[in-house]
């Protein structure tokens, strides 16, 4: 069983530093951004990519985590109840330029829910999307406009991104299906 | 997790921390502007009361609500079990409308278990007889581990009438389980004799149970289950047994007032203890819309063993 590392530690970290050089770029600055990260992982990098802003910029961006379960296309037709994380979203969207942040992009179903489940907490005035690797195969018509890497994949390969913050390194990998 | 939730005892103590862990997140739901999410379109879930309950129905309906599933409310006033429908031919009807869940509550103790035997859905009970409310204890485990974070080396005094109360019942195993020490208090007449069998201890002395508690638990005199004198006078119990001002004084620092609700004020609550801020009771319903929506969700929002994989 192989599996080869995508990303290091030192790419990762340069991956965010330009994916926050970007956001600050197409928007003009860091104001009406806010970051909200997909759980899990997205939330994570959401708050490596305000650090990153607040170092560059000098400006503190609110940060939020979004659980999709809820929004999932698929309950009911798993064995089980997908499990679900927290959601902690404590400003206003409204009017605002929401950076949806997710570890790997894929089919575009997570994507799809998030937007779903941003719906219900207001009215932003743009939704924008940043993933650390996109490994193409999408299912629906969705695309990232900030890139840490594009990675082609074989749909049956898995996608494995660790974060220290959960999982005690950085690196991403691509594994054989078992 | 079960396919039904028939008894607390049925509930592993993992299952019992999913449920409440689940039950934050919709909690959160809870908080928001649309306190609406998609999860369970397109499910049909079915209050099934044969007893008059208010509260109860009501939260399982917001819940399934929230869950953007479709609630049937059938009660047995003016349908035809007034007609004199027995519960297997309700129950074969429910089922042939497609329910997946049927919510049901009934006097008659075991009730939800008989149920389970004509539904291929799930069965949750919402009280039956002097049995079981294990919804109730779920939400009542969910409101003292908020408010205090723990259930071992914890003490809970559960006060009143318990030979009546499946919400006693159901509330000690689960407290048992999760590692509590649980007293029940009230006038013999009232304290089941197989009470020392549930895992617990017997007080009939209120006043030297109260210093030792963190959990305060006051249960309704449920007269209309009464079917004899237990007690002299409404009026002695309240003197006895009733959580006074004088009586909250004897409850250690930042100890929980808990009641099922609904409250006969001034019988076995004073009225003024009741709006106190160690109080929880709106708490408690609050929470019980989110431990709800946790249940159904968890138990309706997979395949069962005809499972389809999906993506990721």
């Amino acid at each position: 069983m192989g599996s080869a590392q995508l990303l290091d530690e030192g790419e990762i970290r340069r991956a965010v530093t330009r994916i926050a050089h970007e956001i600050l770029e197409r928007n003009h600055g860091a104001e009406s951004v806010v970051l909200i990260g997909i759980a899990a992982r997205g939330d994570d990098l959401a708050r490596r990519l305000a650090g990153e802003i607040e170092r560059i910029e000098g400006v503190k961006l609110p940060v939020g985590a979004l659980d999709i379960t809820f929004y999932r296309d698929d309950i009911g037709m798993r064995g089980e109840a997908p499990e679900v994380h927290e959601t902690r979203i404590d400003f206003d969207i409204n009017g605002k330029v929401v950076v949806l942040v997710d570890d790997v992009l894929f089919s575009g179903r997570t994507i799809r829910a998030a937007m779903d489940a941003l719906v219900d907490f207001g009215r932003p005035a743009a939704i924008q999307l940043a993933v650390l690797v996109d490994r193409g195969h999408r299912e629906l018509p969705i695309r990232a406009d900030y890139v840490g890497k594009n990675a082609p994949t074989r749909k049956d390969e898995i996608v494995r991104v660790a974060v220290k913050e959960v999982d005690g390194e950085d690196s991403v990998v691509v594994e054989e299906p078992r | 997790m079960n396919k039904h939730l028939l008894s607390i005892n049925d509930v592993s103590r993992e299952d019992i921390v999913r449920i409440l862990d689940t039950a934050e997140s919709f909690r959160e739901v809870g908080t928001r502007v649309i306190k609406k999410v998609p999860a369970l379109r397109g499910r049909t879930v079915v209050n099934l009361f044969y007893e008059n309950s208010t509260r109860t129905r009501i939260s399982f309906e917001l819940a399934a609500k929230r869950l953007s599933a479709d609630v049937i409310n059938f009660t047995t006033s003016g349908t035809s079990v007034a007609k004199g429908e027995s519960l297997k031919d309700t129950a074969l009807t429910l089922q042939a409308m497609g329910a997946d869940a049927i919510v049901i509550r009934h006097s008659s103790s075991g009730s939800p278990y008989t149920l389970t035997k004509w539904v291929r859905g799930s069965v949750l009970n919402a009280g039956d007889g002097t049995h079981e409310h294990p919804t109730q204890a779920l939400l009542d485990l969910y409101t003292i581990r908020e408010k205090l974070g723990r259930f071992e080396e914890l003490r809970v005094a559960i006060i009143g009438d318990v030979l009546h109360s499946r919400v006693a019942r159901s509330l000690s195993f689960a407290l048992v389980k999760m590692g509590a020490e649980v007293t029940l208090v009230g006038p013999p007449t009232l304290i089941p004799p197989d009470a020392q069998a549930w895992g617990v201890q017997v007080s009939y002395d209120i006043d030297g149970v109260l210093p030792k508690v963190g959990v305060c638990y006051m249960l309704r005199v449920q007269r209309e289950r009464q079917r004899q004198q237990y007690f002299p006078s409404v009026r002695e119990y309240a003197h006895l047994f009733g959580l006074t001002r004088e009586r909250v004084g004897m409850l250690p620092e930042g100890s929980l007032i808990m009641h099922p609700g609904p409250m006969n004020r001034g019988v076995e609550i004073d009225s003024d203890v009741a709006d106190l801020p160690q109080a929880v009771m709106e708490e408690q319903v609050t929470n019980g819309i989110a431990v709800r929506m946790s249940l159904l969700y968890l138990m309706l929002g997979g395949a069962g063993t005809e499972a389809v994989s999906g993506d990721e």
